[in-house]
């Protein structure tokens, strides 16, 4: 068994000696508070929400966490074991928690949109304290019957646009967190498979699946390293260029129609200008390391950007040409109804261009076979090599939170984005079916449209992205630049011509063309679900024969298997 | 040994995505819960306080960056303050809810021309434009141009009559400016195109001929 000792938190068993007293001493003062602010709330100021929400509420809840605080420090040493134990009850449980927990807050939201619009019916001019419209009365009016009514001073607060805006930032910041943390576990895995090893099986018990959170930590705790011959302030600003637009591309990456942060007309424009402005963060880092594997590593970086930029752009405005519009939520709305009726099988010329959007994205995220910039064998780790610690987190982070963010554009513009597969027809027997209630919304989401959908999508690409990166090698950097100025730029120019011409012939009112168009698509639709059928035929043919070697090795049947 | 960990760059991020998303969140655009959004707007409503301070961030931001332009000596440091200033402008433009403005002006400015200006100075390594120092000469005649250009700024801005928009923005800006760049500005836009394809070819040529001596 592995001893798990944590240096600093053992030696300073004596300071943490008194801390236990001195919560409980914290957690029973906010109990008191919170009983006299029950009366007080209740009697005196006629339960206003505000009141409720200083008075009783918040004391309530830091009693709680202080309680909770001094009971974890007290029993600290019992927990480690434990905890590994049931790691994987928690990593799914949190999972599935995770789920809900968006869920009930969109829930929440919708209710006082509700409340909102009965509001502005009822009497728009009168308000209460603070500005806000909504009293108590309407927003319990607005939930749904069999929600308890004490849950609407809780509710309250969340008409204010600044505090639902604070939720939804923090849930973005969260996802943006988890997806880099969860990709680089699952790409070492991946990594392992194709190469006939593991990948990581240790830390957390369950095929290592806290391997990133403790590297995570690791690195955290690395030495604050700055070579002395760098330019200081611009190789610690690099990192904060990397992360800061692909942590804001998500505020505009719809998850869902109504799941989304900011509604942009021109999302899709904002995502390419800011993964755009991403370039500028490995150039600096090249630029200040003052190594000269860096800077080559950021000049590949950047000429290999601003080439792919353009190929990349033109096969995104091919969806963009069909549906008419660059809002990213329109276009995944115009896809609604199944699968054929996704933008990739709309006509031959969307189809080619989401292979061209793909190839283009690799290389955008400067992931294999396009990861020049960091070519770990010519390059020491490109412009990568003076980074530790902190920061070298950072940029990893934003590299792979583009990866899903650039698989989440392939998703919403091609794929049907958070729609399912399966026909929109059956979507609304079920709401026939069962009603407009919770339940129904609720089988309607996990099944014919909901973020769910668009995560599993997305992820799936992040797969296929991970899956291309660790099977085909590295190409020259003439050999990129060949791809992208004599293939994918003039395919990409004939495609946007060619889906102009579509659009143009599918506006005319002949039956002939029409007919045409649905076998077409009926067509592609048909070649498109060859494709993620075989993948899973594929899967699992080699899921069936696991404990075969491959290749040249193969014995079959292994002795004693 | 936690001294190694930097919290306050961690949480440079945050005042950063606040920035962005306040600025992002101008009228023109719905709030979280999407198309039921009508009656709740957003939180920098027009005329607001978080609109202000918001702008006022930007505005500060952008001034800041632009004298930092001007003061520091060293060209790849010129080109990160350029950066600032022209992110903010960007970040300007969405506050006026002018999105596609916006996003054009970082695709453009930032992400293709300063890019590229980065690129040539990396290209120039050994020259001496990477210690940049200005004669006496030279200074005194970016200060007449400069004054003279502000004088004549100011003059402008004086005798403008401004007067404040009515209403909201158009809601479809995006299409508006499509329809109108192929409609009323066709000719000047194709002529732009022209240009353009001019110096790229040009451009093209001359790396050529290079490479052929």
């Amino acid at each position: 068994m592995t001893q798990f000792s944590v240096p600093w938190i053992q030696k300073s068993e004596r300071t943490n000696y008194g801390f236990p007293v001195k919560a409980l001493g914290v957690a029973v003062f906010f109990a008191i508070v919170a009983v006299v602010g029950y009366w007080v709330a209740g009697t005196l100021l006629n339960g206003h929400p505000v009141a409720w929400l200083l008075l009783v509420i918040a004391p309530a809840l830091t009693a709680g966490a202080a309680a909770g605080a001094a009971f974890f420090v007290k029993t600290w040493g019992m927990w480690p074991p434990v905890l590994l134990r049931v790691a994987i009850i928690l990593l799914v449980g949190a999972f599935v928690a995770s789920c809900f927990g968006v869920w009930a807050v969109h829930m929440l939201f919708e209710w006082v949109e509700v409340g909102a619009v009965a509001h502005a019916a009822n009497d728009p001019a009168v308000t209460t304290w603070f500005g806000a419209p909504l009293t108590l009365a309407e927003i319990s009016g607005a939930f749904p019957e069999m929600l308890p009514d004490f849950l609407s001073p809780l509710v309250w607060p969340l008409q204010f646009p600044i505090v639902r805006d604070v939720i939804s930032m923090v849930t973005l910041i969260v996802f943006f967190t988890i997806v880099p943390v969860f990709a680089i576990w699952w790409e070492r895995k991946v990594a392992g498979r194709i190469q006939s090893r593991l990948g990581p099986m240790r830390v957390g018990k369950w095929h290592g699946w806290a391997q990133s959170p403790a590297d995570g930590i690791k690195l955290v705790l690395k030495e604050d390293l700055v070579p002395a011959e760098a330019d200081g302030p611009l190789f610690r600003l690099a990192p904060f260029f990397a992360i800061i637009p692909s942590a804001a591309a998500y505020m505009v990456l719809p998850f869902g129609a109504t799941y989304l942060f900011r509604d942009l007309d021109v999302s899709l424009v904002f995502i390419l200008a800011l993964l755009g402005v991403e370039v500028m963060a490995v150039i600096l880092g090249g630029w200040a390391s003052n190594n000269k594997w860096s800077i080559y590593g950021g000049m590949r970086e950047a000429c290999q950007m601003i080439s792919y930029e353009i190929p990349m752009g033109m096969a995104l405005l091919v969806p963009v040409v069909c549906v008419g519009s660059l809002n990213l939520r329109v276009i995944g709305e115009y896809q609604a109804g199944g699968w054929f009726s996704w933008l990739a099988f709309d006509n031959p010329f969307t189809f080619i261009a989401f292979v061209a959007y793909f190839v283009a994205s690799l290389a955008s995220c400067k992931r294999a076979p396009f990861d020049l910039p960091e070519a770990e064998s010519e390059l020491v780790a490109g412009f990568l090599t003076e980074y530790s610690g902190f920061r070298w987190a950072l940029f990893f982070f934003a590299e792979y939170a583009a990866m899903f963010v650039v698989c989440g554009l392939a998703v919403i513009l091609f794929l049907g984005g958070w729609h399912s597969p399966l026909p929109v027809a059956w979507g609304d027997k079920v709401i026939e079916l069962l009603g407009d209630n919770l339940l129904a919304r609720g089988v309607n989401g996990l099944l014919f449209s909901g973020p769910l959908w668009f995560v599993m999508k997305a992820t799936f690409f992040l797969f296929v992205q991970i899956w291309i990166r660790w099977t085909l090698p590295r190409i020259r950097i003439d050999q990129v630049l060949y791809a992208c100025v004599q293939v994918l730029l003039p395919l990409t120019m004939v495609l946007l011509l060619g889906t102009t011409l579509w659009v143009w012939a599918s506006s005319s009112d002949s039956s002939g063309w029409a007919m045409f168009d649905q076998v077409v698509s009926w067509l592609l639709g048909l070649i498109g679900a060859v494709f993620p059928i075989g993948f899973v035929a594929i899967a699992a043919h080699g899921f069936y024969h696991r404990r075969r070697l491959v290749g040249n090795l193969v014995i079959d049947p292994l002795p004693g298997s | 040994m936690l001294a190694a960990l930097r919290p306050r760059e961690g949480t440079l991020i945050l005042p950063v995505l606040l920035l962005v998303s306040l600025a992002s969140t101008a009228y023109g655009t719905e709030g979280v819960a999407g198309e039921g959004a009508t009656a709740v707007t957003s939180a920098a409503e027009p005329g607001g306080i978080l609109e202000v301070l918001s702008f006022y961030g930007c505005a500060i931001l952008t001034v800041v960056c632009a004298l930092g332009v001007c003061a520091s000596k060293n060209i790849v440091r010129m080109a990160v303050w350029l950066f600032g200033a022209l992110g903010a402008v960007a970040l300007l433009y969405f506050l006026m809810a002018a999105n596609f403005i916006g996003a054009i002006q970082l695709i453009v400015y930032v992400g293709g021309t300063l890019i590229l200006l980065v690129f040539g100075v990396m290209l120039t390594t050994k020259s001496p434009w990477v210690r940049f120092e200005a004669k006496r000469w030279e200074l005194i005649g970016a200060g007449v141009v400069c004054l003279a250009l502000l004088v004549c700024l100011c003059t402008v801005l004086c005798r403008t009559a401004w007067h404040a928009a009515e209403g909201a923005m158009p809601g479809a800006a995006v299409a508006e400016i499509g329809r109108s760049l192929l409609t009323t500005y066709l000719v000047p836009f194709e002529v732009a195109g022209v240009l353009l394809m001019i110096v790229m070819v040009g451009a093209a040529h001359l790396a050529r001929q290079e490479k052929k001596s």
